[in-house]
């Protein structure tokens, strides 16, 4: 990768392939009067252009089967209606990019335009959807409480408050991208698409063309980033398949920026209106959350536009104990793109919420920030756990994370840093938070998706020279699977981490598989690698016994060698038993027939990762401007397999919460249209806005996985926004107003700074 | 983001480009750095029809001192300015080299071009608010030979100049050269379009500011001298208290309607105020190179 080496969608050479380009809707909302075509396929070198009735209006469908979802089906192109600017309407195949966008611009759309909806306020006035007539397409209400209004009531202290997180989106370095080709001789569509879900993308594009799985072949090459954004499928990798079927040519389709930002998916916009009630010592008696998740047009499929509510609303207490708890939480559709379960999925809003409530209390009640979380949080003695919500927590370091977060903050001299007194303004921000990770079927299936992932699979084998080839029905995109599977195989089988290669991505080579995403694959996918290696080691050992003639027990695999425990000298290289079973089969006594390989499939239930993040930001009064200047991270996922592979995870997680916390926001105008298409205005911090992450690590071993490992790959996304909008409150801490929404932009900053400053000043620290 | 179909010439004279521009007609562009060219085509939103490259022609990448005149050849690339220890540049200009190392990031300022920078007339770019600050000269090569435009006549409106058809920047003359001078900018990210702009230029005798100049970039359509905050500190002691007042003088000429419409003049005027006295107060310090991010307050 970093040598220049990967093969990206776009680097597989195919000359005389044909490019796509997209007609896109002009405008946010609208009926589709008229389409005309026929200037564009006058272009020389335009073989075709392409309109939802010319592919006989396929869709991606995406169900929940719950009474509170309202089904949507998400056109392949639009057809009847328009739903946001930059929704496609008319494809475009020519014999290259500059063809197809110069054809693309003598495509005529009549649309009639409507008023957009924008926000849940606006929801009912236009529907989007005609099968929810009040704009809303899930309304979850969980947990119903009969006495929590009560309790409320009866709280010494209760914060009515309000929280807003702004619309962003993944913005992988690579953006999306595909290649389609019909090969006659296999009857079948193979499609190169940077994804994170091979076989969801197969499924996906089988049914919307009305073909079979087995005539569809997705490969995943390289991909360059994810992050959500290529867990579900695209509609325009759809519309490429189903030109190269259609035409028998190869197409190909290369997601520019412009179209990534303004027209691929979103996340993470999303209101929060919370009560929550504490008693005089600062503990919770409860909390009543009204969640509002502003979805754009269409559920993406397979995951739908129930993701963000149903994760908010199930996992807002986080590691703390809320007494009694109720939320509601509703998916809005607006006339902006769809979203897609980005990076951290609506925990970096509920652990914004409750980090934001706990220091607001703590002021209040004057209480130490830190001591009101200690009486909060779940204690070590409380494991395993089941909150209001019906979660059950596995055990996790949620104490001793903080405690070590904040010695840590000390001893680097953060409160000194704090002091100032240079003309800048610094805050520290504490948060804590658990996250769940690895969701398996039986958790999955609680949302009940139509299509229900969660386990995951696995085959291992050892070729006839001692090398293993892993498959994983897991895709990483830039995890480092390559090392960590190698590592998981190779401890299995007591042979070099070298001597195993990763195979994914190829739903021809792999059976199956979910994919990447959730947080799963070290976990689910190295699970069953584990299991696959492990009964692998089994069958080894037992052909090391015949040679040695000991029994397979009395086998250990270690350093390349099939060994008598406790006569290392009695041994025989693994080489030697790969060659004894595939040339000299006929010198064992039994299974001839039977090869190095084996297989392993893991489904456990998640698992809760727990971290603690300190932010230390600094403020320039006379500009607005913000900054994080250090960085500290406690993490526990389980026991660590590769730390520097961990440490990545945090640290770019931990870059992608500080954009959301300052930086990235796609905003629209009143009319609906996007108003950053581009990077001069979504504004992707650079290496010169993240400051170093120091990053620790505990290590609370998980029961319920192969290896011991939790998920770890969105905490450091989940936890920065929170921490980085708790150190600028700190920041401000003799000012009456308070920040409660992300992006924090400078002109709010010198808002909270005019708007005078509070009476009482308690330096919470 | 592919640009629409245009012609592409390369021009080795300065008379062969204008000659070439005035036989393709009006449609066609002059393509020097490139850096804000390209993308504007690649969005559709510059639509040449015909490009002349303007890079092989010779002898119009230099920085010269004439007398109290520096005369900067409009192929001289932004990165040329920024590394330049020339003590001709410096002495009296040191503004230039520390307000390169604020334009875009190192790839732009590689390429780009100072020319360029003035003759698209962005009203952030820092070659356009000094070549106010520094009542430049812009000497422009047309049909009927040279002719020099002063800066004030120069900047006409958004992105847009006193250049008639067909003509080609030659050389930007910086003049009035000052002991004291600075460019500040703030932006959210290191190396953006500033959201605003502050330069100032003056000297100091009997502890007594003299020859005072100040623009502001990101205010309105064109770098906005500021003649009030000028005529208050000509004679004006220089210290804290002048510099917060002519910083006062400075917020107030941003006025709603001058600057990009995002809804928040106010911020923007705040922003100004700051600026102009941080850069007030550097530039008295000496010559500096810039701060990140607005500098230390």
């Amino acid at each position: 990768m970093l040598r220049g080496a990967a093969t990206f969608v776009e680097d597989i050479p195919r000359p005389h392939a044909h490019h796509l380009a997209f007609v896109r809707s002009p405008v946010a909302a609208g009926r589709i009067a008229g389409i005309g075509t026929e200037d564009a396929r006058a272009v020389p070198g335009v073989l075709a252009v392409v309109t939802a009735a010319d592919l006989g209006h396929p869709s991606l469908t995406a169900v929940l089967e719950r009474d509170e979802f309202v089904p949507t089906s998400m056109p392949l192109l639009a057809h009847d209606r328009v739903r946001y600017a930059g929704e496609p309407v008319v494809a475009v195949v020519a014999e290259s990019r500059y063809v197809a966008e110069d054809a693309a611009e003598r495509v005529w759309c009549d649309i009639e335009e409507c008023d957009p909806v924008l926000s849940l306020a606006d929801a009912a006035s236009t529907p989007v959807h005609p099968e929810a007539p009040d704009g809303v397409l899930v309304d979850l209400q969980m947990f119903a409480d009969d006495l929590l209004d009560e309790s409320l009531a009866r709280a010494p202290l209760v914060l009515e408050e309000t929280f807003r997180s702004g619309r962003v989106t993944a913005a992988p370095m690579e953006a999306r991208a595909c290649l389609a080709e019909w090969r006659d001789r296999d009857e079948q569509l193979v499609l190169h698409c940077s994804t994170q879900v091979p076989h969801q993308v197969r499924t996906g594009v089988a049914q919307a063309l009305g073909i079979a799985e087995r005539q569809v072949r997705v490969v995943a090459p390289d991909v360059g980033g994810g992050f959500g954004l290529k867990c579900v499928v695209g509609r325009e990798e759809v519309v490429a398949a189903a030109v190269a079927a259609r035409w028998r040519v190869p197409v190909r389709w290369t997601e520019d920026r412009q179209e990534n930002l303004t027209a691929a998916f979103h996340g993470h916009e999303q209101e929060y209106r919370v009560r929550a009630g504490f008693d005089a010592e600062g503990r919770f008696v409860g909390v009543d959350a009204d969640i509002v998740c502003s979805v754009g047009a269409y559920s993406a499929y397979p995951f739908s536009c129930g993701v963000e509510p149903l994760m908010a609303a199930t996992e807002l207490p986080g590691v703390y104990k809320v007494g009694r708890y109720a939320a509601r939480a509703r998916g809005v559709a607006t006339n902006k793109p769809p979203t897609a379960p980005y990076r951290g999925v609506s925990r970096p809003q509920i652990v914004l919420v409750m980090e934001r409530l706990l220091d607001k209390a703590a002021r209040r009640l004057g209480i130490d920030r830190v001591e009101i979380r200690r009486r909060n949080t779940i204690a070590p003695h409380e494991f395993p756990y089941t909150g209001p919500n019906g979660i059950t927590y596995e055990p996790g370091s949620y104490l001793e994370a903080l405690e070590r977060c904040v010695r840590e903050v000390t001893d680097a001299g953060w409160w000194e840093r704090r002091a100032g007194g240079d003309g800048l303004r610094r805050g520290i921000g504490l948060v804590n938070f658990s996250e769940r990770t690895a969701y398996g079927t039986a958790t999955m299936g609680l949302r009940r998706m139509q299509m229900t992932p969660g386990f995951d699979v696995s085959h291992v084998r050892m070729d006839a020279s001692g090398d293993v080839v892993v498959t994983s029905g897991t895709c990483g995109h830039g995890q480092g699977h390559e090392t960590t599977f190698a590592q998981i195989v190779a401890d299995r089988l007591g042979i070099r981490p070298e001597r195993v290669k990763l195979r994914q991505g190829d739903t021809d080579l792999v059976s199956f598989g979910w994919g990447t995403w959730g947080s799963r694959s070290l976990v689910i996918g190295g699970g069953a690698a584990a299991v696959a290696a492990r009964t692998l080691a089994g069958r080894l050992k037992a052909i090391a016994g015949e040679l040695l003639e000991v029994g397979p027990g009395d086998i250990e695999l270690a350093d390349g060698y099939a060994r008598v425990r406790g006569v290392p000298e009695a041994r025989v290289a693994v080489e030697e038993i790969a060659a004894t079973v595939h040339f000299r089969s006929h010198t064992l006594s039994r299974h001839h027939d039977q090869l190095l390989e084996a297989r392993g499939a893991a489904d456990p239930p998640g698992m809760f990762s727990n971290a603690a993040h300190a932010a230390l930001v600094e403020v320039d009064p006379g500009t607005g401007d913000a900054r994080v200047v250090d960085y500290l991270v406690v993490e526990d996922c389980g026991v660590v397999v590769n730390p520097t592979v961990v440490d990545g995870q945090v640290r770019g997680g931990v870059a992608q919460g500080i954009a959301a916390a300052l930086y990235e926001e796609l905003t629209y105008s009143p009319e609906g249209q996007p108003l950053a298409g581009t990077f001069m205005d979504y504004l992707v911090p650079t290496a010169s806005e993240i400051p170093p992450v120091a990053v620790h690590h505990l290590q609370t071993p998980c029961e319920l996985t192969e290896t011991g490992a939790k998920g770890m790959g969105e905490g450091g996304t989940i936890g920065a926004p929170a921490a980085v909008l708790a150190a600028l409150n700190d920041a401000l801490r003799d000012c009456e107003a308070d920040l409660d929404h992300i992006p924090v932009r400078p002109a709010d900053i010198l808002r909270v700074l005019t708007t005078g400053t509070r009476t009482e000043r308690e330096d919470t620290a | 983001m592919k640009p629409a179909p245009f012609e592409y010439h390369r021009a080795y004279t300065p008379k062969e480009v204008t000659e070439l521009l005035l036989e393709l007609g009006e449609d066609a562009k002059i393509l020097a750095g490139g850096q804000s060219l390209v993308p504007m085509m690649n969005f559709r939103l510059a639509r040449p029809t015909a490009l002349v490259d303007i890079n092989p022609v010779s002898g119009l990448d230099y920085i010269r001192r004439d007398g109290d005149v520096l005369r900067v050849g409009a192929l001289t690339r932004h990165r040329s300015v920024e590394l330049s220890t020339e003590p001709d540049v410096h002495n009296g200009f040191s503004v230039l080299p520390g307000a390169a190392r604020w334009i875009g990031h190192f790839p732009i300022r590689s390429r780009g071009t100072v020319g360029g920078s003035i003759a698209h007339a962005d009203p952030t770019a820092e070659w356009c608010l000094l070549a106010r600050l520094y009542d430049a000269e812009i000497v422009v090569l047309g049909e009927h030979g040279t002719r020099t435009v002063p800066s004030d006549e120069w900047f006409t409106g958004f992105l847009t100049t006193a250049a008639l058809p067909g003509e080609l920047v030659l050389e930007t003359r910086f003049r009035r050269p000052r002991r004291h001078g600075t460019l500040l900018e703030y932006a959210r990210r290191r190396g953006d379009f500033a959201i605003a702009a502050v330069a100032v230029a003056f000297d100091i005798t009997d502890n007594r500011c003299h020859d005072v100049s100040m623009v502001l970039g990101g205010v309105a359509n064109e770098p906005l001298r500021v003649p009030e905050a000028e005529a208050y500190l000509e004679g004006a002691e220089p210290g804290e208290r002048a510099w917060a007042e002519a910083a006062r003088l400075a917020a107030e000429a941003v006025t709603p309607g001058t600057g990009p419409d995002d809804g928040d003049h106010g911020y923007r005027r705040h922003l100004v105020g700051t600026l102009a006295r941080r850069a007030l107060a550097e530039a008295q310090a000496g010559p500096a190179g810039p701060r990140p991010r607005g500098g230390a307050s």
